[in-house]
C-alpha cells in the first residue's frame, strides 16, 4: 500500500509551507507528494518560486512529486496556469478540473478527487485518455470502491484515508464574506486559519470547516481502522491530506498499519493522540452519512455521533 | 434567446408548453436525475406522450439524465439514455464523462447537452465536451459574472445556456457534498439535496429549530417562516459571526440582466423548479415569456412583471455581479 500526502489545502505562511515540505522529505514515509495550489488562484504567486526546490528536495529524498492543478477554473489567467501546467511540467500532473484534460494530449496524467469519478465507465473513458492514476471523490463508499478497483488493473486507485474532507467549492469566498469584504479585496484573511476555520451550528454542533473559497468537513476523515479493507480490494495508496498536526508522525503510523507492524487499532489510538481533541469520521466510506464514524465492522452497529474515536 | 423551462410532472410540462416555452427538461422517475423527489418525474410512456405533447405546439423536449452513474449499476443509467431517445428526446442533459461516451457512441444523432452538474465552467473545459462527445450546448455553472459569460461566448462556438429565476446553489453544482456528509445522500450519487428524510423540525423554548441529520441548520422566532433547511442556506457560527455564513436564504432573479446575457451571446435562459406547483411554473414562464417579447421589441422589461415574477421573497443576482464574491 503506497502513501501519497495530498497538496496542502489551506494558506500557510510560505516559509512554513516550505519548512513543512523539507521535513516531509526527510522523514515521511511517503511514496509521493502532491505540490501545488489547489483552492485559490490567489495564493499561489506567494510560494510560487519555492515549488521548484522543494520539488527537487522531495525527489533527492525519493519521493514522487505530483503537480496538482487548480479544482475550480473560471478565470482567464487560471485557465492560462492550468494550460502551461500541463503541457510543461516535468513532473505528473494531477488533474482537478476536467478543463486540463484538453492540453495534456494523451500524456500520462493523474485525476485529483475534483473530478467526477463514480463509476467503472468513466474509469475506463478516463484511463484510455492517458489516466495512470484516480484519487477518487472523498464521498464514494467501499462498495463503489470495490468495484473501480476492479474494473481498471492498470490504473492505480487513491483513496482519501486521513485529513479533512474537501466538500465543496464556490466563487465566492465564505472567508472573505466573513470578514465582510470580497474575493477580490480579500486581504488573504484565510491565512489567520491554517487548519480552516470551524463553521458550527447554531446548538454549538461541531459542522463544517471554511477555507476561502473551499468549505470542509469539520472531522479528520480516518480510515486507518480499513486498511486492511483496502488492501484486500486492490486499492493503490492511501490519499493523506495535511493538517496542522504533525504529518511526519501520522504517515508513520499508516506506513506501520499498512506494513502489519501495528494493528489497526493500535494506529488509531496513536492518531488519536496525535490529533487531541479531533474527530474522526469514516462514514463516507461505510456508505452512511460522512460525518458518521463506526469502529470496526461485523454487526453494522454505528458509532458515537459524530464524535469520538 | 430560447426558454428552457421545468417539467417536474407531466402537468406542468403541459402548463410551460402553454405559456409559452421553447423547451422544457424533465428527468425519469429513479436516481438518474438530480431531482429525484417523490411524486416527480416522468415514466418512459409519459415522457413519449409528453414530447408528442411538447411538439404538437412545436417546442422541445429535454431529458436530464444528470446524476453519475453508480459503480456496478451503470446499466439503469444506459437504459435512460436510450428510454429518452426511443421516446423522441430533442436533447439529453448529461454530466458523466462515461455516460457521454455511451450516448455519444450509441445516440450519435441525439444532441447532448452539458448539464450544470458537469460543472463546465470556462472554455477549455467546455471545448473538452465539444471536442470529445459533440456537445452542442453547455450549461454554465453559476459561478461566472456576465463579463465572464461574454467572454465564453466569444470563445467557443458552443451554444451557452444560463439559468436566470430560482432556487441558487452557492457551491459549483456536481461537485458538492455537503448533504451526503450530513445525510449519506448527494446530488451526485442519488439526485437529492437535503433530502425530506432527514429534516426535522423541533419547538424549543418558543423556537422552531429546523435540523437535518440531527444538525441544526436554523433557528426561527416568532413570527419567522420557518425555512426549509437546505444546508447552505442555514445560519451557522463561524470564529466571531453568526449567521447565513454561506448564503442568505434568496432565490436568483435574473430578469433584470436580459439585455446583458444577450448581448452576452447567450442561447437560452433556464428556469429553476422541477419541484414547483404547475401555477407557479405558468406564472413564471408567462412572465419571462413577456419579457422576452418586450426586450425583442426593443422595450424594456415594465417593473410590475418583475414583482410578480419575486413573489415577495428576497432576490439576488448571484455570481452574476462580480461583488457576490
Amino acid at each position: 500500500m503506497r502513501l501519497t500526502l495530498g497538496p496542502v489545502l489551506y494558506n500557510w505562511e510560505p516559509s512554513v509551507w516550505r519548512d513543512y515540505h523539507y521535513r516531509i522529505a526527510d522523514e515521511a514515509p511517503v511514496d509521493a507528494v502532491c505540490i501545488g495550489e489547489v483552492v485559490c488562484s490567489k495564493r499561489l504567486p506567494f510560494f510560487q518560486d519555492m515549488i521548484p526546490e522543494v520539488a527537487e528536495r522531495l525527489a533527492r529524498a525519493g519521493k514522487e512529486v505530483v503537480l496538482s492543478s487548480l479544482a475550480l477554473v473560471t478565470l482567464e489567467r487560471e485557465r492560462k496556469q492550468t494550460a502551461s501546467l500541463a503541457r510543461e511540467a516535468d513532473h505528473l500532473v494531477e488533474v482537478n478540473d476536467i478543463s486540463a484534460l484538453v492540453h495534456l494530449a494523451g500524456r500520462p496524467h493523474a485525476i485529483g478527487p475534483y473530478v467526477n469519478v463514480y463509476n467503472e465507465a468513466t474509469l475506463k473513458w478516463l484511463a484510455g485518455n492517458g489516466a495512470c492514476r484516480v484519487c477518487l471523490p472523498p464521498e464514494l463508499p467501499a462498495a463503489s470502491i470495490r468495484v473501480l478497483a476492479e474494473s481498471c488493473p492498470g490504473v492505480d486507485i487513491e483513496v482519501w484515508s486521513f485529513g479533512r474532507a474537501p466538500l465543496a467549492i464556490s466563487a465566492r469566498c465564505y472567508h472573505a464574506r466573513l470578514h465582510k469584504l470580497s474575493k477580490d479585496n480579500c486581504q488573504f484573511v484565510c491565512g489567520k486559519d491554517p487548519d480552516g476555520l470551524a463553521t458550527d451550528t447554531l446548538d454549538g454542533q461541531k459542522f463544517l470547516t471554511v477555507n476561502g473559497v473551499q468549505t470542509l468537513s469539520s472531522t479528520y476523515v480516518n480510515l486507518i481502522g480499513s486498511i486492511p479493507d483496502l488492501q484486500a480490494m486492490g486499492v493503490s495508496s492511501c490519499r493523506i491530506s495535511p493538517q496542522t498536526c504533525d504529518m511526519v508522525a501520522v504517515t508513520k503510523v499508516f506506513r506501520d498499519v499498512a506494513d502489519g507492524v501495528i494493528r489497526p487499532e493500535q494506529g488509531r489510538e496513536a492518531l488519536a493522540s496525535i490529533c487531541d481533541g479531533v474527530s474522526f469520521s469514516n462514514g463516507f466510506f461505510k456508505g452512511q452519512a460522512g460525518m458518521l464514524f463506526q469502529p470496526g465492522i461485523a454487526n453494522g452497529a454505528s458509532g458515537a455521533g459524530m464524535t469520538g474515536v | 434567446m430560447e426558454l428552457i423551462c421545468p417539467a417536474g410532472t407531466p402537468a406542468s410540462l403541459r402548463a410551460a408548453v402553454d405559456a409559452g416555452a421553447d423547451a422544457v427538461y424533465c428527468g425519469f422517475r429513479n436516481e438518474t436525475n438530480a431531482r429525484n423527489f417523490p411524486g416527480l418525474n416522468f415514466s418512459p410512456e409519459e415522457l413519449a406522450e409528453g414530447v408528442a405533447y411538447a411538439h404538437r405546439s412545436g417546442a422541445k423536449v429535454l431529458v436530464a439524465i444528470n446524476t453519475f452513474p453508480r459503480a456496478g449499476a451503470v446499466d439503469l443509467w444506459h437504459r435512460a439514455v436510450d428510454d429518452a431517445v426511443a421516446a423522441g428526446a430533442d436533447a439529453l442533459i448529461l454530466c458523466d464523462v462515461g455516460l457521454m461516451g455511451y450516448a455519444a457512441e450509441n445516440h450519435p444523432g441525439t444532441r447532448l447537452h452539458v448539464s450544470v452538474q458537469a460543472a463546465a465552467a470556462n472554455p477549455d473545459a467546455i471545448d473538452f465536451y465539444v471536442q470529445r462527445f459533440n456537445a452542442k450546448r453547455v450549461v454554465l455553472p453559476r459561478v461566472l459574472s456576465v463579463p465572464e459569460i461574454a467572454a465564453i461566448t466569444r470563445a467557443t462556438a458552443c451554444e451557452v445556456e444560463v439559468f436566470v429565476f430560482g432556487g441558487l446553489c452557492v457551491m459549483a453544482e456536481g461537485r458538492c457534498s455537503l448533504s451526503s456528509y450530513a445525510t449519506g445522500l448527494s446530488p451526485n450519487m442519488n439526485g437529492v439535496c437535503s433530502p425530506a428524510s432527514h429534516v426535522t423540525y423541533e419547538e424549543e423554548g418558543g423556537a422552531i429549530v429546523s435540523r437535518l441529520g440531527g444538525m441544526t441548520i436554523n433557528r426561527f422566532g416568532k413570527g419567522e417562516a420557518a425555512a426549509y433547511p437546505t444546508l447552505c442556506k442555514g445560519r451557522f457560527k463561524a470564529g466571531l459571526s453568526s449567521g447565513y455564513i454561506f448564503e442568505d436564504p434568496v432565490s436568483l432573479d435574473a430578469a433584470t440582466l436580459l439585455p446583458g446575457l444577450r448581448d452576452a451571446g447567450v442561447t437560452a435562459l433556464k428556469i429553476e423548479g422541477r419541484q414547483r406547483s404547475r401555477a407557479y411554473i405558468e406564472n413564471v414562464v408567462r412572465s419571462f415569456r413577456e419579457a422576452l417579447t418586450a426586450l425583442d421589441r426593443g422595450r424594456s422589461i415594465p417593473a410590475g412583471m418583475l414583482q410578480q415574477m419575486s413573489e415577495g421573497q428576497s432576490n439576488t443576482l448571484g455570481a452574476y455581479r462580480k461583488t457576490w464574491r
